[in-house]
């Protein structure tokens, strides 16, 4: 194997690894803190020792052995220090309760992380440390706040987690349908950040985050068929993803939906997808967010083209959506769908009464850049068009706004 | 593990009563008795108290040269402390739980915090 061979395995043990010897070790010792930490020193082995001695048969197991030892070595030296044996003695405490309903580690770890004593962005963020083996830079970027902020947020979470007794476990079943909307709230969170990956050196779709929302969704769908909002989104992520190969080009730049080649969209995942969306209808059950989105991606899936798109149920959903949730990024979305109804202008009007919420939001400036564009303003349009381009994080995206700014006259 | 169960009151319009007294109402009263007595039924039970309202309290300031003693709490705030419950519980998720029972007892919001 060549020096590069071992770099590529490192980083497909990484993606397929990090979240499993986490979950393991976290479960094993009880603390959050532990498991990443010992996990992280045990990548950093990894990553001395592989290039010389080689790959060894099993990588996964070995970083899980390595990561056990090093947390057992962490757990004596503070044990040490503090003068107390308490810790010391979780290596031999009793094995874990019985795991309860849901059997995959990397789940209830999602749960800890999602607890509900622990705000949204804290869960999203412990949750994309911990399972996603993201980097705080990377979290930081996704929820555009400085690195130092979320360092501390995720800091503070996993110090709740450990003084306030938050317990490493799946809520009991009772308990379980009400701790279900944070967590897909997160794992959605997680799609989107695969989907449109930041960072100037990550690749624009991280496949690893993506596949790992749906994995995981699909595990809690298998667990909870008859959640709506589970196959809500279940059904939304199959959408988004079968769609992935055709949204970037070759040269590594963005294709909208208009441009994109239909016929190289997935038929399977759209088949499944619209299948989980037609039996969320007939449920007769009202929608929540995740079914709507899902529904509004299964007309764009249905579609032929781009013309033939049904614009006025995409608003007619939008209208639904904005009933549960009338945030500004909602209000947004549907304006994109009321410029292929009524024109730019229209659309416009409406996005420039989102001004103030929505000011450092990548997307609100490219869309406007667009609708302006389409208006004949071509000054108005490359403002806007830099303002995204600062403002996005994701490779193909800037590739492509870039392109679009510089071929205005 | 020990938790920290405090009772948040709200004298202002829009809080549970105007009335500056605090003390709870009869059925408050034995709402808390009977929460109080499943308390201790199921082993969760540590301590409990009920406080007199900020108007009696006294701060005390000894850390300069004098000792200084000034009528009335520390804070003026619209929400303040109202009394406590000390419960054992195995962990938050089970400590919650208590918290949700206690609020409904007792008709104030809780705060959790656990002991150190």
């Amino acid at each position: 194997m060549t020096s590069n061979d071992i770099a590529e395995a490192i980083t497909r043990v990484h993606r397929d690894e990090w979240s499993r010897v986490v979950a393991t070790v976290a479960r094993r010792f009880g603390d959050l803190d532990i498991a990443e930490e010992s996990t992280a020193e045990a990548f950093t082995v990894a990553v001395e020792r592989w290039p010389r001695d080689g790959l060894p048969p099993n990588p996964g197991a070995w970083l899980t052995t390595t990561a056990h030892r090093k947390a057992v070595d962490r757990i004596r030296r503070e044990s040490k220090r503090d003068g107390k044996q308490k810790q010391a003695q979780l290596m031999y405490a009793e094995p874990p309760e019985p795991t309860g309903v849901i059997e995959d580690e990397r789940l209830r770890l999602i749960f800890t992380c999602c607890h509900p004593a622990l705000s949204m962005q804290s869960r999203a963020a412990l949750t994309l440390r911990l399972l996603g083996g993201l980097t705080v830079p990377q979290i930081a970027r996704a929820f555009l706040v400085g690195d130092k902020a979320m360092e501390q947020r995720i800091t503070r979470a996993k110090a709740k987690i450990k003084l306030a007794g938050v317990p490493y476990r799946v809520p009991s079943a009772e308990d379980l349908p009400a701790r279900v909307g944070g967590v897909l709230a997160v794992l959605y969170l997680v799609l989107n950040e695969g989907y449109l990956a930041t960072g100037p050196d990550s690749d624009p779709i991280r496949l690893d985050l993506t596949a790992e929302a749906i994995r995981l969704t699909r595990l809690l769908h298998a667990l909870m068929p008859t959640e709506g909002e589970v196959t809500g989104l279940l059904a939304l992520m199959l959408l988004t993803d079968a769609r992935r190969s055709t949204r970037v080009s070759a040269g590594g730049e963005l294709v909208t939906l208009a441009e994109q080649d239909r016929g190289a969209w997935d038929a399977e995942l759209i088949a499944e997808g619209h299948r989980l969306v037609r039996e969320r209808l007939a449920s007769g059950v009202a929608p929540g967010r995740y079914q709507i989105l899902a529904a509004i991606n299964a007309v764009h899936t249905s579609a032929r083209d781009i013309r033939d798109t049904d614009w006025s149920q995409i608003i007619a959903l939008y209208d639904q959506l904005v009933v549960l949730d009338p945030s500004p990024i909602v209000v947004l979305n549907r304006a994109v769908a009321v410029a292929e109804l009524d024109g730019p202008q229209v659309a416009l009007a409406i996005v420039d009464g989102l001004a103030a919420g929505l000011s450092d939001y990548h997307a609100y400036h490219a869309i406007r850049a667009d609708l302006l564009r389409r208006s004949g303003d071509g000054r108005g349009a490359r403002a806007a068009y830099d303002r995204a381009i600062d403002l996005a994080g994701n490779t193909a995206e800037v590739a492509y706004l870039t392109r679009r700014r510089d071929q205005l006259g | 593990m020990q938790y920290l169960v405090t009772v948040i009151e709200e004298f202002l319009p829009g809080g549970v009563r105007a009335d500056e007294s605090g003390s709870a109402t009869p059925d408050e009263d034995g709402a808390i008795a009977e929460f109080n007595r499943r308390l201790k039924a199921d082993g969760h039970w540590v301590f409990v108290g009920g406080l007199a309202s900020p108007s009696t309290a006294t701060v005390v300031d000894n850390r300069g040269e004098e000792p200084m003693i000034t009528d009335g709490p520390f804070l003026e705030s619209k929400e303040h402390l109202a009394g406590i419950w000390v419960i054992e519980a195995a962990d938050l998720d089970a400590a919650l739980k208590i918290a949700v029972e206690a609020s409904k007892a007792c008709n104030r919001k809780v705060e959790v915090r656990p002991f150190l």
